[in-house]
């Protein structure tokens, strides 16, 4: 039997992508929140097709009651359904907290590639990157939604506008940080060894970019990504929170942990739903982060 | 190094003005009026004169142009009359709030020894907590400990504190009847029970915030201290015998603390800033509450020379950070 | 058990008074909590409730409103009346008299001059006044002697009481003010923070939007009050916080306006630290009927104006059918407990003005329905009713509020049970109420079939009120869309009931009009359907005995009578 592994021919190529994902499996933390946070999403997007009861209906005669077989996490105070409006909320909630942290990758990882790539660049991006950071974030916030609100949610409705409006808010003011981290790696990588021999062979910029630049700096940027979930949905909870943020009949986890906060000593399990679902996600999407790390980490990688 | 600091401080002028430019584009082009919390008896006549008293009926940039006197030119001179007891700013106009109709700037001094002693403190017991845990969560990576101070920290960082306060309020004061949860703005400190009570109406408000720092600050030192432990100076400091102890507290933790201090100088321009949902909820009535009233009753002076603060702030501690890490790592050259 | 401690309150209130009597200071310090926190303490540069309230403390009119909404003088020896010769027969004059003997609280008298300057002070066109509305129609201001003021109006005025009454118009030193005319107004900061008084208490300590700290007027006309020696007046937080302050810790003893949901109060009433108490004044939540076309498809210059007639809404049956699907009761029960009663009168206070019309408040769904089919608007496949190829498709509008919010999904629901269709829009409270000409959010543009807000009229007086929905006051293009007759009402015989009001001073007469023309817009037309008469919560210490609430004028009107109670 031991002949056999010996005689076995070399191992086929293995791909960087299966390595990677042979190191995240061995982290049990990132695994176990990548479980919660992928049951969590299916859970907000599926369940409102199961679930009989809709996040608006009103059933007066049903108010406040704790949770029971009809309504396993109890109602509100005009007797809608709890889990209901859980479920809303988590796709409002996860989709701004995916979307604001899509744009503010690509928005920081362009940056961050372009400057530490082209040298002439270098310059006016950096201080772009520096006035982005020298304005206050939380009142910009602030004024934007004061500023745009109005005019984006009479040309796309209010709901939408509002969702537009809080991604590109939370979007255009959290790159800069992700745009410094990698712009400090490319400008390392660009002095090894294979990015010389990769020039050396005619390779042209954007393949270069492609090819070697992007896979060597996808650490940092996958750690900004989870880290930018967490961010965008607490955001969107402290707009919500200061009454800039979706209006009061549309549920968000942050909104409905807010409504929640002043029944805290009548109900308090209402707190309870959408704190634990935020701090959930926020912990799963944070290992999960954890994880990605040390496996997209060549260094640290099969230790 | 000094060359380096004095093309940024040069550069920063330019900066500052654009970005004073921008906030005060951004306050102008929003649709709000500030007179939309007067009550709807007041009839819209008076209102139109009570918009022209606040010097509405101007055009844009004569407005931008009277506020960049005010801040720059007029300010300074209070300041130095203040100091000095000259008279130079004798009978000019200041910047003066349409809220209150007094000069934000004496506001802003009423209110920085609050926000210092809340927001300020709360960010030393934060550091002070976090570090301890960072340090020993990093040099026993993926023990019990560190798991635990992960889920605790992120479930610290994960709520906000506009439940974590109404929480602590419910249990520490009205349950339990512990501390007073209305912040004393007049409370003077000057024996022991007032320095008592000092403390004990600063404690919850302090600890809420604490919870957001300790979080960050705890996973910054972590992640720097794990770079640094697998370094090949680490194995050379243990090879040649040195305790443990002096290996992770002398070597490592001194390295690791670089990222870290340049974390700590970026984080405080916030301290200014106050903290807006904490302030709220405990009635600090901070810079952070000053800011959030302004924004809702429209007050654009104010709320463009607060923002404008924090901006200077902002760029002043950016350009310490990266002086500071220059000075901390030899490595490091600026050219 | 409410009753029982409002009896307790009482009877504890005459044991003390005598008691409080005896010394001024003598009960020490008292803390009062406001949500808002004031931010000016000159009600002529500020209208927000928070600063007119807090300046009540120091500065005073010539007379009150008390709580039933009589007037009551204060610095003044009397009312002024038709009857005692205070008001000339045609109505175009008043004559105050200053009580003799009073002092500021830097010890100098007070004179008909300082009336006399503030009333030129908020008259000033430079000024920017925002209590300007109570001088409206003031001709001149003469002083007669040193305690005699006169207040001559340009036309007849039934009711003179607008200058120097109320807590909007209190009299403030002329010497102190001196400086402060036209556009000096808000640079005097001293004087706009600190005004010299004749009210109770003075002020030691004014942080803006914070706090104020104050001490008893050593001057105060009554050399037995104020029984607190010094007062805290606390600004900031939510109304939350307010309320377990005075009801649950006991930090504070009084804490104003405690907009809380209705469950939430009475849980922590139960703390027992303190009571919360109901005033009404006139605030009315209402839904308003837009009777011209707001319809995007019309050009901007008929779009809503009276040139083009609702296409379903100008049928009273459609109106009175979605007032009939409502249940006003439980909209005050979820909404405001025990700050609200439901209501169908536009003007529902004081009482001598109040129309008895209580019709409204059963609701009636199959009664709707009946009333619908029979005017010919019947169910499409689709649920909703249609006559000629109109529908009954509703945008309902309202400022972004949490209670708002919840009132607008329930009137949906009740809504779409008579068949009814509505689509739900909310606009941030400083849009709407902005009144910017150019916004198409504005609730004076309405662009929408239905809106709901609140409103009240000052004082105690619905003349100026009910004058609002004459024809032709509407706002529209040709005025920059300002005006107040916001749901373009127009009807001959209304217009000439309101010439008959501004004639008639006879008072029985004037309540019999006003009463008249509150059914006129509401139950006999349907063009306004009120919903909830808007009290106001304050709670107080049980130690602390005195309180009388009062909405008719500011809360505090009778600190000088506050005392502690054992």
């Amino acid at each position: 039997m031991t002949d056999t592994t010996n005689t076995e021919p070399t191992k086929p190529h293995r791909s960087q992508w299966a390595d990677v994902w042979d190191q995240l499996k061995a982290h049990k933390g990132a695994m176990a929140g990548g479980v919660i946070f992928i049951v969590i999403v299916l859970g907000v997007f599926i369940g409102p097709w199961l679930w009989p009861y809709d996040a608006t209906f009103i059933d007066i005669r049903a108010r406040n009651q704790g949770p029971s077989f009809a309504h396993p996490f109890g109602t509100d105070q005009l007797g809608r359904d709890t889990l209901a409006r859980m479920m809303a909320g988590g796709q409002t909630s996860i989709a701004v907290g995916l979307t604001a942290m899509l744009l503010a990758l690509s928005l920081g990882s362009f940056v961050g590639i372009t400057a530490g790539f082209f040298k002439r660049l270098d310059g006016p991006l950096m201080r772009l990157t520096d006035l982005f950071l020298a304005l206050p974030i939380l009142p910009l916030l602030l004024v934007m939604m004061l500023l745009f609100r109005d005019p984006l949610s009479s040309a796309v409705g209010p709901e939408r506008g509002i969702f537009i409006l809080i991604v590109i808010a939370i979007g255009i003011t959290s790159w800069m940080p992700t745009a410094r981290i990698v712009r400090g790696d490319v400008l390392a990588l660009k002095e090894r060894e294979f990015i010389l021999a990769a020039r050396s062979i005619g390779t042209s910029n954007s393949n270069m970019i492609k090819r070697h630049i992007l896979p060597n700096v996808l650490s940092p940027i996958m750690v900004s990504a989870t880290l930018g979930i967490a961010n965008a949905i607490i955001t969107e909870s402290a707009l919500s929170f200061l009454g800039l943020g979706f209006p009061p009949d549309f549920p968000t986890w942050g909104r409905l942990l807010n409504d929640a906060t002043q029944y805290l000593q009548d109900y308090p399990e209402r707190v309870f739903w959408p704190g634990l679902a935020i701090s959930l996600t926020v912990l799963s999407v944070n290992y999960l982060g954890d994880g990605l790390r040390d496996a997209l980490d060549p260094r640290i990688r099969g230790r | 190094m000094l060359t380096f600091t004095i093309r940024r401080l040069i550069l920063a002028v330019p900066t500052l003005l654009f970005i004073s430019l921008v906030i005060f584009l951004l306050l102008e082009l929003a649709p709000g009026d500030p007179m939309a919390q007067v009550p709807l008896t007041v009839p819209p006549e008076v209102k139109e004169k009570m918009r022209l008293a606040l010097g509405l009926g101007e055009p844009m940039h004569i407005r931008f142009w009277k506020w960049l006197v005010q801040f720059f030119w007029v300010e300074p001179q209070v300041l130095f009359d203040h100091y000095f007891g000259t008279a130079y700013a004798e009978g000019k106009l200041r910047v003066i709030s349409w809220q209150t109709r007094s000069p934000v700037m004496d506001v802003v001094v009423e209110r920085l020894p609050q926000t210092l002693w809340v927001v300020g403190m709360s960010y030393v017991v934060g550091i002070l907590i976090a570090i301890p845990i960072g340090i020993y969560s990093a040099y026993r990576q993926y023990s019990v400990f560190d798991q635990a101070g992960t889920f605790i920290t992120m479930i610290g960082y994960s709520i906000p504190p506009f439940f974590t306060g109404p929480l602590v309020i419910v249990i520490f004061s009205v349950q339990l009847g512990w501390f007073p949860f209305i912040y004393d703005t007049t409370h003077v400190v000057n024996d022991w029970d007032s320095f008592v009570y000092q403390l004990r109406q600063m404690i919850m408000p302090v600890m809420v915030l604490a919870m957001q720092t300790t979080a960050q600050i705890s996973r910054y030192m972590r992640a720097s201290m794990l770079d640094n432990l697998n370094q090949d100076y680490v194995r050379t400091a243990r090879a040649k015998g040195l305790s443990e102890r002096v290996v992770v507290v002398v070597h490592v933790l001194r390295n690791s603390m670089i990222p870290v201090v340049t974390v700590i100088a970026l984080g405080l321009p916030a301290i200014f800033g106050g903290a807006i949902i904490t302030e709220q909820v405990f009635s600090v009535n901070g810079i952070g509450a000053q800011l959030i009233g302004a924004i809702q009753a429209n007050d654009l002076p104010t709320v463009q020379t607060l923002t404008f603060m924090f901006a200077f702030l902002i760029v002043f501690f950016n350009l310490i950070a990266d002086v500071l890490y220059g000075i901390l790592d030899p490595r490091i050259r600026y050219d | 058990m409410k009753a029982k401690t409002l009896m307790l309150g009482a009877a504890a209130a005459f044991a003390m008074a005598p008691a409080a009597m005896a010394e001024r200071g003598s009960d020490g310090h008292v803390n009062i909590i406001y949500w808002q926190a004031p931010s000016i303490l000159n009600p002529y540069l500020s209208s927000g409730t928070k600063d007119i309230e807090s300046a009540s403390l120091v500065i005073e009119p010539l007379g009150r409103y008390d709580p039933n909404g009589a007037l009551v003088p204060y610095l003044a020896e009397e009312i002024p009346t038709v009857a005692n010769g205070g008001v000339s027969e045609d109505l175009k004059s008043i004559t105050w008299k200053i009580k003799s003997g009073l002092v500021w609280s830097d010890g100098t008298p007070v004179t008909a001059t300082d009336a006399k300057f503030t009333a030129d002070y908020c008259m000033h066109p430079e000024g920017g006044c925002a209590q300007l509305a109570k001088f409206e129609g003031v001709e001149s201001v003469e002083v007669i002697d040193d305690l005699t003021v006169k207040v001559n109006f340009s036309e007849a005025k039934p009711n003179p009481y607008g200058p120097f009454m109320g807590g909007q118009s209190p009299i403030i030193q002329a010497a102190q003010f001196a400086d402060c005319l036209g556009a000096k107004a808000p640079e005097c900061t001293d004087a706009n923070f600190n005004p010299i008084g004749t009210g109770p208490f003075v002020v030691d300590e004014f942080k803006t939007n914070d706090v104020i700290s104050l001490s008893a007027n050593p001057n105060y006309r009554d050399a037995a009050k104020p029984a607190f020696a010094t007062v805290t007046f606390k600004g900031g937080g939510d109304a939350t916080a307010a309320g377990r302050a005075v009801l649950e810790t006991g930090e504070f003893d009084y804490a104003w306006n405690l907009q809380l949901a209705p469950d939430v109060l009475a849980k922590m009433a139960e703390g027992g630290k303190g009571t919360p108490i109901a005033a009404f004044g006139s605030l009315v939540e209402r839904l308003e009927m837009n009777m011209t076309n707001p319809s995007p498809d019309l050009d901007a210059d008929t779009r809503a104006t009276v040139a083009a007639p609702h296409p379903f809404l100008s049928d009273i049956n459609v109106r009175k059918a979605l007032s009939m699907a409502i249940d006003r009761n439980l909209l005050v029960e979820i909404g405001y407990g025990q700050a609200g009663r439901p209501t169908c009168n536009l003007v529902p206070g004081p009482a001598v003005y109040a129309s008895d019309n209580t019709d409204c408040l059963t609701q009636d769904i199959a009664g709707a329905n009946a009333l619908l089919d029979e005017a010919g608007w019947v169910k499409g496949a689709d649920g909703v009713r249609a006559k000629d190829g109109v529908r009954i498709s509703i945008l309902y509008q309202t400022s972004t509020n949490a209670v708002r919010q919840d009132f607008q999904a329930l009137i949906k629901q009740w809504w779409s049970e008579i068949g009814v269709e509505t689509e739900l829009r909310n606009l941030n409270a400083s849009v709407f109420f902005g009144g910017d000409p150019g916004s198409p959010d504005t609730f004076q543009k309405f662009y929408a079939d239905v809106e709901m807000y609140a409103n009240n009229f000052d004082g105690t007086d619905p003349q100026a009120y009910l004058s609002m929905y004459r024809c032709g006051n509407e706002p529209k293009p040709s005025s920059q869309w300002q005006g107040e007759n916001i749901n373009r009402f127009c009807d001959p015989a209304y217009d000439a009931l309101i010439d008959e009001l501004g004639q008639t001073s006879d008072l029985e007469k004037r309540y019999e009009l006003s009463k008249k023309m509150n059914d006129m817009l509401t139950k006999d037309s349907f063009t306004i359907l009120p919903l909830v008469d808007r009290g106001r919560v304050s709670a107080h210490a049980n130690s602390l005995g005195g309180v009388i609430l009062n909405t008719w004028d500011s809360e505090l009107w009778n600190i000088a009578d506050w005392h502690r109670v054992n």
